[in-house]
Order: C-alpha cells, then structure tokens, then sequence
C-alpha cells in the first residue's frame, strides 16, 4: 500500500436546486480519512455536515447534485463514476447509519428478513448461510437471544435495540468506512453510552475508519482522533480532537467551546454566539460567519478566508490567525487546494 | 451558589398520575407515569430534573400545572393546596409553561402578537387594546424580538426565536413558577446557549421560579440549583446541583452521570464509564420493588420485594435505594 489515504475529498461542491434557487450546501470541502481512523464533523444543523456524508454516498435527494470536486476511495473516482459503480461502493466499502432508528428499519419486515437482505444483496450467500451471519453480525452487536430477535419486528425493539440492529446491518459486509449520521442523538444518556462504546470496540476489532457526524461536542471528545468544524457549507477548522478542543483558532470554534456549559459554568453566564445561523440563499461574499463574528475585521466582509496551517495537524480558515501569526511567524498560508498536508 | 429563600412556593407530596392503557376488548392497565413522588421547590429556586425518556418527567411538570388531572396526591402553591376549578385558574395565573418543541407549540394560524397575547386574553389581564398592545410589545422587547415582528407568523421565525415566543407567552401574566419542559433540547448549540443566559437573566429579573425538565444533564447543572432524578415514575435521588453531579449515591445517578459525554478529549478518554446493561422496562410491567433492579449490579432480594422509602442520606441528599452506606 502507498501513502494514499482510504478516502480523499478535494474541494466538494454540493447544491440543491430549488425553487428559490440555488443552495450550496457544502462549498469547498476538502478532508483526508486514513484506515482505522475516526474523523468528527461537527456542526449546526443546515451546516451542510449530513450533506458531506450524502454526497459520499451519492444518495442526495432528487434535487441535490455534487457540483463539483472529487472524492477518491483507495484512489478510485467516485464523482461521477456512476450508479453501477456505486451499487458496489455502498454497503460494501461505504456504510452509513442514520439519525432515527425508529425510521430507517422497514416496520412490515422482520429484522431478520432485514438484515438478510442487505447480506445477500451484497455477497453471494445462500439464503441458510446469510442468515447464519445475520445471527453472527447480532451476536457481534451484543444484541441478547439473536435467533428469537430474528423473527420479531422492529417496533418490538427499543430505540437501543434498533440502532443496534442498524450498526449489525452497516457492518455486515465489512465495509472499510463506516459513516454514523448522529448515530446517538435519538437515544438517552445511558443506551448513547452503549452505543458509543460499542461503536468503539467493534471499530478497534474490525479496524474500519468511522466519520463521526454530530453536533455534541461531548460525543466528538469522547470518539474522535481528528475533528472537522463545519458552518454554512465550508470546513472552518480541521485538526486533531485536542488541538481543536484545547487550542481552537477559529473565532466559530472559539464560540461554540465557549457556549456549552460544562459542569465548571455552573452559576456564571455563559457566553453565546449571537445572532442567527446563516440564511443559505443568501450568503454573505466574505466569510460566512462574520456576521456573528465578534471579532470580525474589514476583510473579513469582503473576502473568506483560505485554509492556513496553524501546525502539522491543524488547519483553520480566519483571518485573526493572520493577524496574531505576524507577530509570532507560525502561520503559512496554504497554496489553493490544500494539497500540502499529505 | 444556593439562591432559593427559605419560603416554599411550590409543594408536590405523594403525587400520582396514572394512564388507563387499553390492552385488550374491555382491558386496559393503568400506567403508572408518576408514582408517589414528593419534592418541594422553593421561591426564585430552579430544580432541574432528570431521566431517561418515559421516566415521567414531563408528566410531573404537566400534572402540577394540573394540565392532567392527578390520580392521587396534592399539590401546594404557595402554601395553599390546589384543588377545585377555581383554584386551577388562580394557579395557572401564576405558573406557567415553556414547552419542548417550539415548531409544534406555537400555532401555525396565530399571529405572534395573538400567540403572546391569548393568555392576556383568557385571563382578562387588560382594560383595553391599547394596553393589549402596549404588554405584547414589551414583552417582545423582554425576551429580544424585534416588536416589528409582533403581525408576524410563527413559521417565519427560526428555532430558537420560536422558543423566545413560546417564552414570551409564559410571561405574559407575570408568573412566579414556570414548568420548562426541554426548552433548549430542540435548538442548535450556538442558539441553545442564548436560550438558557435569557433563562438565567429572567429569573434574577422577575424572581422566578423554575421546574427545569430536561435531559442534557450538563445543561441542567449548569441552570439547577438542585437536581432530581427521575427512573419509571419514581423518584430516585434529589440533592444539590453540585452534590448530586460530584457525589451521586443512587446506582443509576452513578451510571447517569457518568455517562454524559464530556466535551473535552482527554477528560472524556480518561472517562471510566458505567455503562449499564439492558434497556429501561416499560412502565407497563415495571418491575417488583425497586424499579432500578433489573439493571443495577447491586440488586438483592430485599430491592425485588419493597420500594426503598426516599429517605435523607445526608444533609439535603435525598435517595431511594437499599442498599445506601452498604455500597
């Protein structure tokens, strides 16, 4: 194997063509995801987080097309590579699983018929050895009594219970990334906890990457080895899960760190962000969250800031690193296209 | 950091609220959502509380508001118990509620000065439009919308104004209690944190009183100055704010708390989780004795056959459960 990461997205361009006209959803959205990695994207909603994953996938809605860009897995194009080529992509190298157990698993099947299903849509199984494996991938989920739970439908199961069958059916094939669309935000405290730490060891046991979408920070510090920070459709930060926790150098960063109260905020303000998440049909020239931008400076109304590197594993588009780097010399700016890090 | 007075203003004693579930052709079972739970909130106090969904909680908030009718139990208010038609309208004059989802408990064909202004209305709290008027725009004003926006509809707002709307109409009588049923659960981080400063601000301001029902237990210690913890309709554990995070006594305050995703890596890496086995029961077959038994690693006999009393462990720490100072 060369150097070439397992999943490579350079500048993805994602709309959606409405009747108020055009939504860019996802403006410029370049990430590399290694083997065995777990990757965080955060974001408010209508960040254009889930998009990214869609667009991974290619399963937008009727009206949402990938504009441009490429994304690259294991060095094959997959932008326009076409639906027979993603046909063998999903499921198999690409897996994902949504928000809402309650909605994905199909009421008038059993979970069985399921899961049997997705195993023999993708391998070429018997229907007896499918289900053996369906019983397996359960066991594997530590889903209790799987030859009875096989039989039963899905409003038989907790909202635990359900995802759970949904990770059993995403792994079945072994897919090499696993993509969780807030994976546990339909869920209480204690079964998100399960679900996370199973995430977790089976992640380790099958060595597969994992893209962590979600907008709890407190998920993401828990889960992930690097972290995306998305607002209105471009990444404004990407770096490792401490040098984004623990040094954050965009000014959205900065306020989203400081408006989640933690267990030391008790009894003291908390500082908001102020104003309103950005109106997609109408985005500003200069950076997207300038607006709402304490700190927001002339040139930040007018033109967006690139990507600068603050250090080798942390990248963030503002201008106040410009301004802090002159004095301390530690920022380089990126040449276009953000080709340099790899 | 304690700033209830010593005055109680609201008093819930054995409070029980069951449902009549249908289970078959002229079957049905009651549900016990609420279960002998008895907890006092005390003048310009916020008591968060806690627990999984189903747990109840929402149906303790809504049954003191009297919204349903409570099975057993009394509720005081301010020292007088609430019981028939008239004390219901005096009470909820005083005690209002801020609901969960600001995109369904806002009507679609009100104008936002109309949703405001229907408690004014109901209650005949003005003498005429101008001073209709005058309170809708002030109230506006209090929870930072634009009193432009006041012949506006709800649908042209986005989530977290919505929920300054539905703040706004709690306050249009003046109350002393307010019920916040998962004000912020429904809105974005950036937004969510302005929602709960504007909690915080309108409770110095006005001296409110608040019941702060919610799941996200860093948001609740953040805002409660006591904490409860609810589990299939019971009450499990009740204790200061910072107690309760720190020192939880309950086997399943001790999995909850330690369950909550920390923002911080190293911290939440570090993090020695109890996660628990099992889902929550359905309240339909709770379980015998303590609800808690089928997934506490500490269960004997005694937690199958009886309900440990709520009793105080320590100074203000109230906890049900058995097996205290043996675990």
């Amino acid at each position: 194997m060369s150097n070439e990461p397992l999943l490579k997205v350079r500048d993805l361009h994602t709309s959606f063509f409405t009747p108020a006209g055009e939504v860019k959803a996802v403006n410029g959205v370049s990430f590399n995801l290694e083997r065995g990695k777990v990757l965080g994207i955060v974001g408010e909603s209508g960040s254009g987080k889930s998009v990214t994953a869609y667009s991974i996938m290619q399963i937008l809605a009727p009206t949402g097309k990938i504009v441009s860009g490429s994304i690259k897995l294991d060095g094959q194009e997959l932008v326009g590579a076409g639906e027979p080529v993603m046909k063998t992509v999903r499921g198999n190298k690409i897996s994902i699983i949504f928000q809402d157990p309650m909605t994905s698993l199909n009421p008038t099947y059993t979970i069985g018929h399921q899961l049997m299903e997705a195993i023999m849509l993708h391998t070429n199984r018997t229907k007896a050895q499918a289900r053996e494996r369906a019983i397996e991938m359960l066991k594997l989920v530590n889903v209790n009594d799987p030859e009875k739970r096989m039989n039963q439908y899905p409003f038989e199961h907790s909202g635990g219970m359900r995802q759970r069958v949904m990770i059993a059916m995403a792994l079945a094939c072994e897919p090499d990334i696993l993509i969780a669309d807030e994976p546990t935000t339909a869920l209480d405290v204690t079964i998100q906890a399960q679900i996370l730490e199973l995430m977790k060891s089976l992640q380790e046991e099958l060595g597969m990457a994992i893209i962590m979408i979600t907008h709890d920070l407190g998920v993401v510090a828990q889960m992930c080895d690097e972290v995306i920070v998305m607002y209105a459709g471009s990444i404004c930060e990407q770096g490792t899960a401490e040098e984004i926790f623990y040094n954050p150098k965009h000014e959205y960063t900065k306020g989203l760190m400081k408006s989640i109260p933690t267990a030391d905020t008790a009894g003291s303000k908390l500082e908001p962000i102020t104003g309103t998440p950005i109106d997609l049909l109408n985005m500003p020239d200069g950076c997207p969250f300038a607006p709402r931008c304490s700190n927001a400076m002339k040139i930040c109304i007018k033109q967006a800031a690139s990507r600068m590197r603050i250090n080798e594993e942390h990248f963030a588009a503002c201008w106040m690193n410009v301004k802090d780097g002159i004095q301390n010399g530690t920022i380089i700016n990126e040449p276009e296209g953000g080709e340099s890090h790899e | 950091m304690n700033k209830g007075s010593d005055k109680t203003l609201v008093d819930v004693r054995h409070l029980k609220q069951y449902f009549n579930i249908n289970t078959g052709w002229f079957r049905s079972k009651p549900l016990k959502a609420v279960d002998d739970v008895s907890f006092s909130i005390k003048k310009g106090e916020t008591l968060g509380l806690v627990g999984e969904s189903g747990c109840g909680k929402t149906t303790v908030g809504r049954s003191i508001l009297h919204l349903y009718k409570p099975t057993g139990g009394d509720v005081f208010f301010d020292g007088r118990p609430v019981k028939s038609k008239a004390d219901i309208a005096e009470l909820r004059k005083k005690a209002t509620m801020v609901f969960q989802d600001p995109y369904s408990s806002l009507n679609p064909r009100m104008t936002v000065s109309d949703i405001i202004g229907e408690p004014l209305d109901i209650h005949k709290a003005y003498s005429n439009r101008a001073e209709r008027q005058e309170r809708i725009l002030e109230l506006m004003d209090q929870v930072g919308l634009n009193s432009e926006h006041a012949s506006r509809y709800a649908h042209e707002f986005s989530g977290g104004q919505r929920q300054r709307i539905g703040i706004a109409r709690a306050l249009s009588l003046n109350p002393e209690f307010i019920v916040c049923d998962e004000p912020v659960s429904a809105l974005d981080v950036s937004i969510q944190a302005q929602v709960i400063n504007m909690f915080v601000e309108l409770q110095e301001k006005m001296d409110l009183t608040y019941l702060f029902i919610a799941h996200d237990i860093l948001v609740v210690r953040h805002i409660s100055d006591r904490i409860a913890v609810m589990y299939l309709g019971k009450m499990v554990e009740l204790a200061d704010a910072a107690e309760i995070y720190n020192h939880p006594l309950h086997p399943y305050t001790q999995s909850l708390m330690s369950a909550v995703p920390q923002p911080d890596p190293i911290v939440a890496k570090a993090n020695k989780r109890i996660v628990l086995t099992g889902d929550i029961p359905s309240p339909l077959n709770a379980p015998s004795g303590c609800p808690f038994r089928t997934r506490c690693k500490y269960a004997c006999e005694r937690c199958a056959e009886s309900m440990p009393e709520f009793n105080e462990a320590a100074p203000g720490h109230f906890v049900a459960c058995h097996r205290i100072g043996e675990i």
